[in-house]
């Protein structure tokens, strides 16, 4: 069974996944930060893989790319960090990328990595649905990869369905009209947006990221869905660490409480 | 027949790859604008200020001893008699239109040189629209004059400071920005570049130059079509707008000219259609400069609309099928270029523009072919680069 099906089977509620670039801070940090993660209590690890060009990423992320790139990370590099990284990890890993190097790189060859080394689902936000289908769903079931689609306030309620139906694993629910890290705090009207898309009885769970920061907003966020992302809030909080296990384990502890 | 398909594709380029946040406002325009721009209103107005603001039709020159230089019967389409002084303002004058009819307050728009920016803060003044660019922090620095003309024109400049921080950076930030307010912003991109429908959008409204040089080809010469048609290409829209109506007419050679900077393979380059790669830029599959590893590799050109590391994705299927010559010319001879026009027809080309000016002596063809050169903008905005370049 996909880890991601098994742990939204047994955790229905506060669910945690944390986001963290491979290759940042330091090139070698990728395994102790996941590590650390699984340490401190949070549900799913995401590991983004850099780019330069992260259209869908605040400044945070952006930079954090950028350091992982000068680092040295590549997918290349990172699936040889990963290999047999499931001896000490067991909570489900999602990759997160921008389809570019993921083409390069070869998507079937990928996708046959991530089966390989332990991967269970994947975000690629400039990959639309309707390519998808088209084109990569196959390739995408055949390694078992589970594929989370975004939608944000602006979906309409019949693309969301539409989204539902070829999303497996979870949904990410972009909070507001934003791209990541932009905001620390939600209106009134991003929860009228979540009690909205709580009311149509998804199939997927829900997950909501952008603007989940902290305690107060990971609270506010799981009492409309499973659970939420934290990515921005997460680099910031490792990017000038002197110990990445204290600081990992203060700021995840600090969100679930 | 060179056509964009019903997603947006042309042969194995194109597409829209983007975010989800940004699917509702590509959407509504994929959805709208080829009704829009079809309707008699929105018509009225776009020929009126295509005449009375832009200045249009601009003059086919024949150009005299450059014909008698080259051995061939020479026009120059002279699109730096454009207002604001490049093609650039017929897509912002299109899309402010259509950015009107659906209602948006607010518009942003991604620039390098500055020229697409001027020109769409000019159509902003014009409608009194809120006006954003998004410009790199280095371009800023290079292109002064060009900020200060959109300040004064009322638009808000905005560095972009991440990566490189240039027109790739800029037009990330644009798209962000679009992210960030989708409802009420619309962006004007500035080539043949991004998701569906733009690169097809863009072409359409710079296609008014290839329009009109077939009828004015056909009052002097007799015939509508030039054995070549020469434009220079970094994202692609003069080159675009100049082979529309060409596309599909066998015969006439379509010449794309790229930067080579201090040489195609000298790292120091923005000769996409050699060095590029099939590859997913700015929500597009194209051609682009990247790493082996798929990320985007920062280009070098000496004019900075050439300096972009894709290009649009027509253009990439252009190059595919072979309808489309492409030729790189180097910094130093597009300079000399510059020169060499200036001094006999007394027209200063924009350094882009010079590139194809200099594709003369890198292309074949026989004694009195017929040849139009897109004069894509004048060279003031470049005077600093003349005179740094110096040797005059």
């Amino acid at each position: 069974m996909n880890r991601l099906t098994y742990l939204f089977q047994t955790k229905k509620e506060r669910v945690l996944s944390i986001y963290v670039t491979a290759g940042f801070p330091k090139l070698e940090d990728t395994l102790p930060v996941m590590e650390a993660i699984q340490a401190s209590g949070a549900d799913i690890i995401e590991i983004g893989l850099p780019y330069s060009d992260p259209i869908a990423d605040g400044p945070t992320i952006q930079e954090s790319n950028t350091i992982a790139l000068e680092n040295g990370m590549s997918i290349k590099k990172l699936f040889s960090q990963l290999l047999g990284f499931r001896a000490k990890i067991h909570l489900p890993v999602v990759l997160m990328g921008y389809l570019n190097p993921i083409i390069q790189y070869g998507v079937e060859e990928f996708c046959k990595k991530c089966k390989e080394v332990g991967v269970d689902g994947l975000i690629l936000p400039d990959l639309p649905v309707q390519q998808y289908v088209e084109e990569y769903q196959e390739i995408f079931v055949k390694y078992g990869l589970f594929n989370t689609f975004l939608i944000s306030p602006q979906t309409s309620e019949k693309r969301i369905r539409e989204i539902d139906q070829q999303s497996s694993g979870f949904i990410y629910m972009v909070s507001s009209h934003a791209i990541t890290g932009a905001k620390a705090e939600i209106s009134p009207e991003q929860e009228q947006y979540f009690e909205r898309v709580a009311a149509m009885n998804l199939s997927n769970p829900r997950l909501i990221g952008f603007g989940i920061s902290d305690a107060a907003t990971f609270q506010l966020a799981s009492r409309y869905s499973q659970g939420a992302i934290i990515g921005s809030a997460f680099i910031k909080n490792i990017k000038n660490s002197n110990d990445l296990n204290r600081d990992i384990n203060s700021f995840i502890q600090g969100v679930i409480g | 027949m060179i056509q964009v398909d019903e997603k947006g594709f042309y042969g194995n380029f194109g597409g829209a790859y983007i975010p989800e946040m940004l699917y509702p406002n590509v959407e509504e325009l994929r959805e709208n604008w080829e009704a829009i721009v079809a309707s008699p209103t929105y018509q009225e107005e776009f020929q009126s200020l295509l005449k009375d603001f832009v200045g249009r039709p601009t003059p086919l020159y024949f150009a005299n001893r450059l014909s008698e230089t080259f051995g061939a019967r020479i026009y120059l389409k002279r699109e730096d008699l454009c207002h604001t002084g490049a093609h650039k303002i017929n897509n912002t004058v299109g899309q402010i239109i259509l950015a009107k009819k659906l209602g948006k307050k607010r518009i942003i728009a991604e620039t390098g040189a500055g020229q697409h920016g001027v020109a769409t803060a000019t159509v902003c003044a014009l409608m009194g629209m809120d006006c954003t660019i998004y410009m790199g922090e280095l371009d800023i620095k290079r292109q002064r004059p060009n900020v200060e003309r959109m300040r004064i024109l009322g638009a808000k400049i905005v560095p972009a400071t991440s990566g490189s921080k240039t027109l790739k950076d800029a037009t990330n930030e644009a798209m962000r920005a679009w992210i960030a307010d989708p409802v009420g912003t619309h962006y004007i991109i500035g080539s043949v570049v991004g998701p569906h429908p733009y690169p097809e959008m863009v072409a359409r409204f710079q296609s008014v130059i290839s329009e009109e040089i077939k009828w004015q080809l056909k009052v002097k010469e007799g015939r509508e079509n030039p054995d070549l048609v020469i434009a220079c290409v970094g994202g692609g829209s003069n080159a675009a707008g100049a082979f529309y109506h060409y596309y599909n007419e066998p015969k006439v050679r379509l010449i794309a000219v790229e930067a080579a900077g201090h040489g195609i393979h000298s790292g120091k380059s923005a000769a996409t259609s050699v060095l590029g790669t099939p590859g997913i830029l700015h929500g597009s599959k194209t051609l682009l400069m990247q790493t082996e590893d798929g990320q985007v590799i920062e280009p070098h050109s000496i004019s900075a609309g050439l300096d972009y590391p894709g290009i649009g994705p027509v253009h990439a299927h252009l190059h595919e099928i072979g309808r489309a010559e492409f030729v790189a010319v180097e910094d130093e001879d597009a300079m000399k270029a510059g020169i060499f026009l200036s001094r006999t027809e007394g027209i200063i080309p924009a350094i882009e523009t010079a590139h194809a000016i200099h594709a003369l002596h890198q292309i074949k063809f026989d004694a009195d072919e017929l040849i139009v050169i897109n004069l894509s903008g004048r060279g003031d905005k470049d005077l600093e680069t003349y005179i740094h370049w110096g040797n005059y």
